[in-house]
């Protein structure tokens, strides 16, 4: 479902992506773990047509990004790191834009999304403001949004960031009864080793921008004589803490945490 | 079309559930034309060239555009910073699409705004000419185009906020100030009259002024073709930038 062969990113002098090949199989759930600014969220963006790959090969279902965005981007849904619905509109109008944008005829929209909104458990605040809901709510309306255009391939990037046991363990739930369900490949990015652990069939690990191991998590823990995920990803990746630079989008969201209260 | 609609909509709803701040956005037009138009009033009258009140109330509801329409291209730098762009930029639309449905509802609400500030300035003691009002109109919603496509442009260029302030003092506040809002075109120093004449919003504010009151430095059809002329230019800018932006 996913090919990539030799992905390179290069950002000046910095090589946020070197050399990246991997494949991720229909129906899958694949985890794609590293340290902060290892080059998974890089990866996730060339993947999703929002950066263009300095140079290597990728497909998503057959179809290159580059040459047929439109059609790749109809293929998968995606749950950013940030939180990218619109808190000025209701829980229901967010994913009927999202309905409308991927051309979603109107009588399985509105089918989907009372499906989707039910099975979150957002049925009954579908009315409410986005900005009402807690972290919670909506990174659930977000993964409703990413499943509601039926798409091939699903991507998940840090979705239970910050979030408590009860919602990550609940969010996962949905998630795998629906990539049972809808046959949905799921590509996901996270810190929680015992997560990948749980919900991935195969697990590639990242370290600056190139990929240390791939298998299962078995396999992992066999490759590097580890009993547990996280010795495991430890062994392969040091204990180096990795500090990124802030940027300005850093800088706002501080400055608007600083002004909310 | 469907996504530039769905995308207009948005802006369009946001506007409207934001009251309060509508109404503080009346409050910088009503200050101007209540504090300038009664305390410049009497200067003037006494210079000969009648009403202040009447001059610079088609001003002020230009100012109520330029701000409006310039504000909602801000609002891109917000959706940017905090996400919901990224949402649109990884549906399945070209992105031209995109920029028209948040441009054309920049227009739209940078229109209404406009009429709201209309309303109030006749509550206020303005009376405008009620013959002319659908020409007056045309003035209102070419001037919002044009700043509503200056503003896409301003939002896919801008990294941070400080960058909003250095547009407000250099490039909205000269645009107002230079635009004969304040103040008549007629016997201007040269350099000043050249630099009024460079201000698509001087056009604007001419043309509405010719609408609503009869009085006015350039012909209609002048005006007409200016902001037609500067609009595409600023649209085909906004839709360049956008297209540029990176996340």
């Amino acid at each position: 479902m996913i090919h990539v062969e030799n992905l390179v990113k290069t950002y000046g002098e910095v090589k946020a992506v070197d050399g990246v090949s991997f494949d991720v199989k229909a129906g899958e759930v694949f985890a794609f773990l590293g340290p902060n600014g290892a080059g998974k969220t890089t990866t996730i963006q060339m993947l999703t047509t929002l950066v263009r790959p300095t140079s290597g090969r990728m497909t998503l279902d057959g179809l290159d990004p580059g040459a047929r965005p439109l059609d790749v981007r109809r293929r998968f849904g995606i749950v950013f790191q940030d939180p990218s619905l619109d808190g000025e509109l209701t829980a229901y109008e967010n994913l009927e834009l999202h309905g409308v944008l991927y051309h979603v005829p109107r009588k399985v929209r509105v089918e989907r999304i009372e499906m989707l909104m039910k099975l979150f458990e957002l049925w009954d605040r579908r009315d409410s403001f986005v900005k009402t809901f807690s972290g919670g709510m909506k990174r659930r309306l977000e993964i409703a949004r990413g499943f509601l255009h039926t798409p091939k391939i699903l991507f998940l990037d840090e979705p239970t960031l910050g979030l408590d046991p009860q919602s990550r363990n609940q969010l996962w739930t949905h998630v795998r009864s629906l990539n049972e369900s809808e046959h949905v490949t799921v590509f996901l990015t996270t810190h929680y080793m015992d997560e990948a652990e749980r919900v991935a069939q195969r697990i590639a690990i990242i370290d600056h921008g190139r990929i240390v191991a791939q298998g299962t998590a078995d396999e992992l823990k066999q490759q590097t004589g580890t009993d547990s995920l996280e010795a495991a990803f430890l062994a392969l990746t040091g204990s180096t803490i990795r500090d990124e630079r802030a940027d300005a989008a850093d800088q706002m969201r501080q400055m608007v945490k600083m002004w909310r209260r | 079309m469907t996504a530039i609609y769905i995308l207009w909509l948005r802006e369009v709803k946001r506007y409207l559930r934001s009251r309060p701040q509508i109404i503080a956005s009346l409050a910088q037009p009503l200050l101007y034309l209540l504090v300038l138009g009664f305390g410049l009033g009497p200067v003037f009258q006494q210079s000969g060239q009648g009403s202040y009140l009447q001059f610079i109330a088609p001003g002020v509801i230009g100012m109520g555009i330029l701000f409006t329409s310039i504000f909602s291209g801000i609002g891109l730098l917000w959706d940017r910073q905090f996400g919901f762009l990224k949402e649109t930029l990884v549906a399945p639309v070209p992105r031209i699409q995109i920029m028209a449905g948040r441009t054309l509802g920049g227009a739209t609400i940078a229109m209404i705004q406009g009429m709201l500030v209309l309303l109030v300035c006749v509550i206020a003691g303005f009376r405008p000419q009620l013959a002319l009002i659908p020409l007056a109109l045309l003035f209102m919603m070419l001037t919002a185009i044009v700043f509503a496509g200056l503003g896409t442009a301003i939002g896919s260029s801008l990294k941070d906020m400080q960058g909003f302030q250095f547009i407000m003092n250099f490039l909205v506040m000269p645009i107002f100030f230079l635009s004969g809002a304040l103040f008549p075109l007629a016997n201007l120093p040269a350099v000043l009259a050249a630099a009024t004449r460079l201000d698509p919003l001087t056009y604007g504010i001419d043309g509405l002024r010719g609408a609503l009151i009869g009085t006015s430095q350039f012909a209609p059809a002048t005006d007409v073709a200016v902001l037609a002329v500067v609009a595409s230019g600023f649209l085909a800018l906004g839709a360049w930038s956008f297209s540029k932006i990176q996340i």
